[in-house]
């Protein structure tokens, strides 16, 4: 028998979880459910950002997405909640055609991951990969150190730092947090009830 | 291990998985134990503080079995479960907060590369996983179907969320000490003796550790930011529906975060594993080829470790039962208004000190500046003390476990 | 049991990936409530996120990769995302006080 390979099961196990929450947010009715089943599917695809060797960007995941955006999203699903479990449902006719419309995606972005022939599984599991931190964190200061160990002459003046996109992202983060402050301040209600924290 | 018991069982993936299982287990078991132990110390802190003696009876003279035999009681009541309660998730809410609480033991080193999983981020990671155990509050409070619960679950999401904040922010002055966010490697850097330890690298870093702590124990709702429990406000909080069983697996996940918070103070700012002074460098231990006399080295740095890490929570045990408990408002301002500009001025200053003292202003330390030549993606050359770091997230190994190591 | 046994590649990664993203897809144009149609869009960002990282992997394409690129994408895609999550979040509670409900079949004042 040979040897099993514990990075497929891993990998395996991580996407079922993902992929079948995903679906499970789809079909359940209930608000609350599925922000849980959210939170479950992002955790997973964390595990299968570790298992591809992007360590930061899974712990990345873990902490702005699952433990910030989610925790966003569960609050705002509980100051809208009028009745504890309240369910909305969706018309019949419209989960036919969305079904029709994303069966019919999926089939084209299926073939189009599993035809091309230089994105199929190798046969030989090379060694880890070696990226650290310290790669991102210089490239993100604007020195793609990573360009050392490139090969081609072209890719390597390809290569551009990322200090720019850097800096756009933090005065954004600050105009979002402002925008978002003043948008949700507190003002008088139409039909109030007596929601306060 | 693997390798060890491959040779005994035969399916390889059956001997795989059996090691997976045992050194799963034994870091269940140090959480699990841990928190039975801390129940029983927090008992008998908070019964001195207040001039009584604590648990005395069960186990003989100072009560130490006294948890196992609230354990037992706790195992035998009436499984409740309120009538408007969404059952899943109400079953589910505290399984979420140990898990959150028990992955960050993965990244945790206990001893000179005696981790379960190396990871290059593992200080990112461990705050990262750490902010997860808010979901099994809000949850358990949600589907409570009840206004109490409720309140105290948005209450503690709303103070955890805030703190990660200033906790990020702190944890970040000794990484830029460091310069990487290894905590092996963290922790290689401090050997010797104690005055190389980051908390007295500098006056701005010495701030940060206070810091660090005030919001660890906000992070972990330990008094006296524990307006989520608040017994005399809120009946429970966020567990007043939950009873039995489910109730200890709260407390544990609570106490299993103290320890790991307090577990990250140590290695970050008192030097982990490496004692005041290298008595195993001393002793030529450490160095020696012989593996016994490295697992001895090895097993008096956890000693260490651990020692650290329960005078942590002994700490936050003892600034319970001294202050009072802050209202919601005052722990808002104590975050936004004390700890984040304060954590802030510390990392600037700890910048500058950096950049005008590289080489440590008395005292010599052994990790410098960057040197002429030196390659800025490698860890720093090893010392006597420590063994060479690798340079990858993990070595090169036979099997394709992702980061699993075994001790040996 | 051949999956057991043999490696992944990123065809792999991209199959999940368009799992995630036709949810994703589907949450979004079927959901009534505006926090279900949030929570679409996460999960449409977080699949082609797991294409990036795909892509970017050392590890699963030794030679072809398009490195630190793929990881560096990502990072900005949670970024943006999170602030993205927060003014819609923002909106839908405005709309919430406005009109007591977060139905968006119920947002249809400026309708024809």
């Amino acid at each position: 028998m040979e040897p099993i390979n514990w990075h497929s099961v891993f990998f395996m196990l991580f996407s079922l979880v993902a992929c079948g929450f995903s679906l499970a947010v789809v079909l359940t009715s209930n608000i609350v459910r599925m922000a849980f089943y959210l939170v479950i599917a992002l955790a997973a695809t964390s595990g299968l950002f570790f298992l591809a060797g992007a360590d930061f960007v899974g712990a990345m995941q873990i902490m702005i997405y699952v433990g910030g955006t989610l925790v966003l999203l569960i609050f705002g699903v509980m100051l809208t909640a009028k009745g504890p479990f309240i369910n909305m449902k969706t018309a019949a006719g419209e989960w036919i055609l969305a079904t029709i419309v994303g069966g019919s995606l999926f089939v084209v972005l299926l073939s189009a991951a599993t035809n091309v022939p230089s994105w199929q599984a190798l046969d030989e599991r090379p060694a880890e990969a070696q990226v650290t931190a310290t790669r991102l964190g210089m490239a993100l200061m604007g020195a793609r150190v990573d360009a050392l160990e490139e090969a081609d002459p072209v890719t390597r003046r390809g290569l551009s730092g990322y200090l720019l996109p850097f800096e756009i992202v933090s005065v954004h983060l600050l105009v979002v947090l402002i925008g978002a402050a003043y948008l949700a301040r507190p003002k008088k209600r139409a039909r109030g009830s007596a929601d306060s924290l | 291990m693997a390798e060890f018991l491959r040779n005994y069982i035969s399916p390889d993936w059956l001997a795989y998985a059996i090691a997976a299982f045992i050194q799963a287990f034994l870091l269940v078991n140090l959480v699990a134990v841990g928190a039975l132990v801390f129940i029983w110390l927090e008992r008998k802190v908070s019964g001195r503080i207040q001039d009584r003696l604590g648990p005395t009876r069960v186990g003989g003279k100072f009560g130490w079995l006294q948890t196992l035999a609230d354990g037992i009681k706790l195992v035998t009541k009436e499984d409740l479960m309120p009538a408007g309660a969404d059952g899943m998730l109400f079953k589910l809410a505290p399984y979420v907060s140990f898990c959150a609480s028990y992955a960050a033991y993965l990244a945790l080193p206990l001893a000179n590369d005696w981790v379960s999983a190396r990871l290059n981020v593992a200080v990112f990671f461990i705050i990262a996983v750490l902010g997860l155990e808010v979901f099994g509050v809000i949850l358990a409070g949600y589907a409570s179907a009840s206004k109490w619960s409720l309140f105290g679950a948005m209450r503690e999401a709303a103070q955890v969320v805030s703190y990660e904040v200033p906790l990020g922010m702190c944890v970040v002055v000794p990484v830029l000490i460091a310069g990487t966010m290894d905590l092996v490697t963290i922790g290689q850097m401090q050997s010797g003796l104690f005055i190389n330890w980051f908390v007295f690298h500098d006056p701005f870093t010495f701030i940060t550790f206070w810091v660090y702590f005030t919001c660890a124990t906000a992070s972990v709702n330990r008094a006296p930011f524990d307006l989520a429990e608040a017994e005399s406000e809120l009946v429970a909080g966020f567990h007043t529906e939950y009873s039995g069983l489910r109730w200890s697996i709260f407390f544990m996940a609570e106490y299993g975060s103290m320890f790991a918070v307090s577990g990250l103070a140590a290695i970050l700012f008192f030097g982990g594993w490496n004692g005041p002074f290298p008595i195993t460098h001393w002793l030529g231990l450490a160095d020696s080829s012989n593996p016994l006399a490295h697992y001895v080295a090895n097993f008096l740095g956890m000693v260490n470790m651990m020692g650290k890490c329960i005078f942590g929570v002994t700490f936050m045990m003892w600034v319970r039962w001294t202050l009072p408990r802050l209202r919601i408002d005052q722990v808002m301002t104590t975050c936004l208004k004390y700890c984040t500009p304060i954590a802030a001025v510390a990392f600037l200053g700890a910048v500058l000190w950096t950049y005008a003292f590289p080489g440590g202003l008395l005292i010599p330390t052994n990790y410098g500046p960057v040197r002429e030549g030196q390659m800025l993606l490698e860890p720093y050359p090893p010392t006597a003390y420590n063994e060479a770091p690798p340079s990858g997230i993990a070595q090169a190994s036979t099997t394709h476990e992702r980061g699993e190591r075994g001790t040996d | 049991m051949n999956i057991f046994t043999e490696p992944v590649g990123v065809s792999h990664y991209l199959v999940v990936g368009a799992v995630m993203f036709v949810a994703g897809a589907v949450c979004m144009a079927t959901k009534r409530n505006a926090l279900g149609v949030l929570m679409g869009i996460e999960l449409v960002l977080n699949g082609a996120n797991v294409n990036f990282v795909a892509f970017g992997s050392q590890y699963l394409r030794p030679g072809a990769n398009i490195g630190l690129d793929g990881q560096l994408i990502a990072l900005f895609v949670i970024v943006l995302a999170a602030a993205e999550a927060a003014v819609a979040l923002a909106i839908t509670l405005n709309f919430y006080n406005n009109h007591s409900t977060v139905d968006v079949d119920q947002a249809d004042e400026l309708k024809g």
